[in-house]
């Protein structure tokens, strides 16, 4: 833990204990062991076939766990799953609103399906999402990032502890994207937890901690700056050198480069810490190799993830 | 574009990324203006621009019953490859995307990331110069996409020209040259550093605790032009030439005010903080005008 961090916690919201799925005899989730807190934003990453998913599956109940459980607020959601799935959200990436209806008429209809039409509920989940005003446009007619929102208030609408989000803000730009995310914190203040998947970086970094799932397990999970200082353990590097795909040769076999990958028109190296950058700008020089310029940069969290996850 | 460049569209859905890419490969007609591929004018001559091109769209057909050679003969012909030829191409092409162990295997039983691999293949079968990629790596994961890109970066050294789009900055950040598109028109292009530099010395990253009380010192601040909450930390842009001292000034007030702070600290522009000043350059007030609806 970074002290990026409070000092104290809230109390956990979830907990998960050994977590595991085996599907005949494919492990698809192997002992996962986290807590997560109240009014937290959770980011996971991992490529397909990671887990991600059918973790997700067992923690909205809607899956059993071969091993292992979770709690959410103290029910088990192996033997309470009913009640599990009356204090989760979900929003799919291919939500489901209905064009014809309005935006109000969208979050009532949800409303009457989790059984809690309680008054009041539709204008506050309106005004929280932002949509107060354009309550009466019909969903279809909605931009995209509007729309977004609109599918994170039917997620809400039953008042859940835990949502999860699939690559919620996908197709806006930034500022749409950003607009959605303050909502998403505005809900955390209020102890709203929040579980992103995403295969975007553009997304995990707006998230408070970030789990990085590869075959079933999580292999590192803290804040995007915590991931970067600490998971990588190398440092990274912008490395100019033309031409350049045997200048990627020649780095990949340099003594000290873990990993080395062509980066538009440089390339970007993974080294162990204190790498002579002198002596491989000098053995670059000697290849033949002409532009040749090292400099040290910030890791970027695809970095901690193609470390940690990538091949 | 000239050869062996990878050109990336930025821009949210509706931007007009789509539009522009079947514009380019005829399939849709300009009203105004003029498209150049290898000097041959689209409009009056497009067939023969057309040779020059390799399509890859966003859903893209493949042949479920025909095996991965197969779909690469059916593309090999369509686009003119001669009954002599089509064979070493597609094997030296399958190599090249790293699906040469799979020539046999039924194009229905690939996973997604080898299907993309042959869409990419059977757009580049003809050996054309100017590859279109539209949305490519939607749905891919990041390891997928990894590789995908490190196959595009390779074929500049073939002098191919790449005009790939995309809503994500983290992938428009690996093209040589961004292009903003915003309503159908060219917000800012250059390379990801010359786009950079517009803002260089204007941003200052902030990890300090609690994240709420951090966001309002931050936002009162006379010099900072625009707080960006990020998970763990905060964005902030600063009016330009004031860097030093506003991050001195807020290290200070911070700590003042009773924040837990890990850090204040210069950092280089990211290509999502220049466009979203660039989106607020062009609609002043948009932000506020959604927050409060």
């Amino acid at each position: 833990m970074t002290d990026t961090q409070p000092a104290t916690r809230p109390f956990p919201v979830l907990q998960v204990i050994g977590l595991s799925k085996q599907f005949g005899e494919f492990t698809a989730v192997d002992d996962l062991n986290f807590e997560v807190s109240a009014g937290e934003v959770i980011g996971l990453l991992g490529p397909n076939g990671s887990g991600k998913t059918t973790t997700i599956r067992m923690l909205l109940g809607l899956l059993s766990p071969t091993r292992g459980t979770a709690n959410l607020l103290g029910h088990d959601i192996r033997s309470e799953a009913e009640t599990i799935r009356s204090k989760v959200g979900y929003m799919s990436q291919r939500f489901a609103l209905y064009d014809e209806l309005t935006a109000e008429e969208n979050l009532r209809f949800y409303a009457g399906v989790y059984g809690m039409p309680e008054a009041g509920r539709i204008e506050e989940v309106l005004e929280s999402i932002g949509l107060s005003s354009s309550a009466s446009m019909r969903a279809g007619d909605l931009p995209t990032g509007w729309r977004q929102r609109l599918a994170l208030g039917v997620a809400i609408v039953h008042r859940p502890v835990l949502v999860f989000l699939d690559e919620p803000t996908s197709g806006v730009d930034p500022i749409a994207r950003r607009l959605f995310w303050n909502h998403i914190y505005d809900l955390a203040d209020r102890g709203v937890t929040a579980m992103v998947t995403t295969h975007h970086m553009d997304e995990a970094e707006y998230c408070q901690r970030v789990g990085i799932m590869r075959r079933g397990r999580l292999l590192a999970l803290d804040t995007p700056t915590g991931l970067k200082q600490t998971a990588l353990r190398g440092e990274a590097w912008d490395i100019y050198a033309e031409p350049l795909l045997r200048g990627l040769q020649a780095v990949q076999a340099a003594p000290g480069v873990w990993r080395a990958t062509l980066a538009s028109d440089h390339l970007r190296a993974i080294a162990e810490p204190g790498l002579a950058s002198a002596k491989l700008e000098a053995s670059l020089n000697a290849e033949g190799l002409t532009g040749v310029r090292l400099s040290r940069v910030q890791p970027s969290l695809e970095d901690v993830f193609l470390a940690l996850a990538g091949d | 574009m000239g050869a062996g460049e990878i050109v990336a569209l930025l821009g949210p859905d509706g931007a007009g990324k789509t539009t522009l890419m079947r514009l380019v490969c005829g399939a849709l007609q300009l009203q105004a203006g003029q498209i150049r591929l290898g000097g041959i004018d689209l409009r009056s001559q497009v067939e023969q621009a057309r040779t020059h091109l390799g399509y890859l769209p966003q859903q893209f057909s493949l042949y479920p019953e025909l095996t991965v050679l197969e779909n690469l003969r059916f593309f090999a012909e369509v686009r003119g490859v001669p009954a002599g030829e089509w064979r070493p191409r597609a094997l030296q092409i399958l190599d090249f995307v790293g699906l040469g162990e799979f020539a046999d295997r039924r194009a229905g039983a690939l996973s997604g990331g080898m299907r993309q691999k042959l869409g990419l293949a059977a757009a580049l079968v003809h050996r054309p110069k100017v590859l279109l990629l539209d949305e490519p790596t939607g749905g891919v994961d990041p390891v997928t996409r990894q590789n995908f890109w490190q196959l595009l970066i390779r074929l500049l050294e073939e002098a191919v020209g790449v005009l790939i789009s995309t809503p994500y900055m983290d992938e428009a950040a690996r093209a040589q040259r961004v292009v903003f598109l915003n309503h159908g028109r060219v917000l800012a292009e250059g390379s990801p550093h010359t786009l950079r530099q517009a803002l260089a010395g204007r941003v200052l990253e902030v990890a300090a605790s609690p994240l709420r009380k951090v966001g309002r010192i931050a936002a009162a601040d006379p010099r900072v032009e625009d707080v960006q909450a990020m998970g763990d930390r905060f964005h902030l842009r600063v009016a330009a030439g004031s860097l030093a001292p506003t991050q001195r000034r807020l290290d200070r007030s911070l700590r003042q005010a009773g924040c837990a702070v890990s850090f204040v600290r210069a950092v280089e522009p990211t290509l999502e903080d220049v466009y979203v000043h660039l989106l607020q350059a062009e609609q002043p007030g948009r932000a506020a005008s959604e927050v409060h609806d």
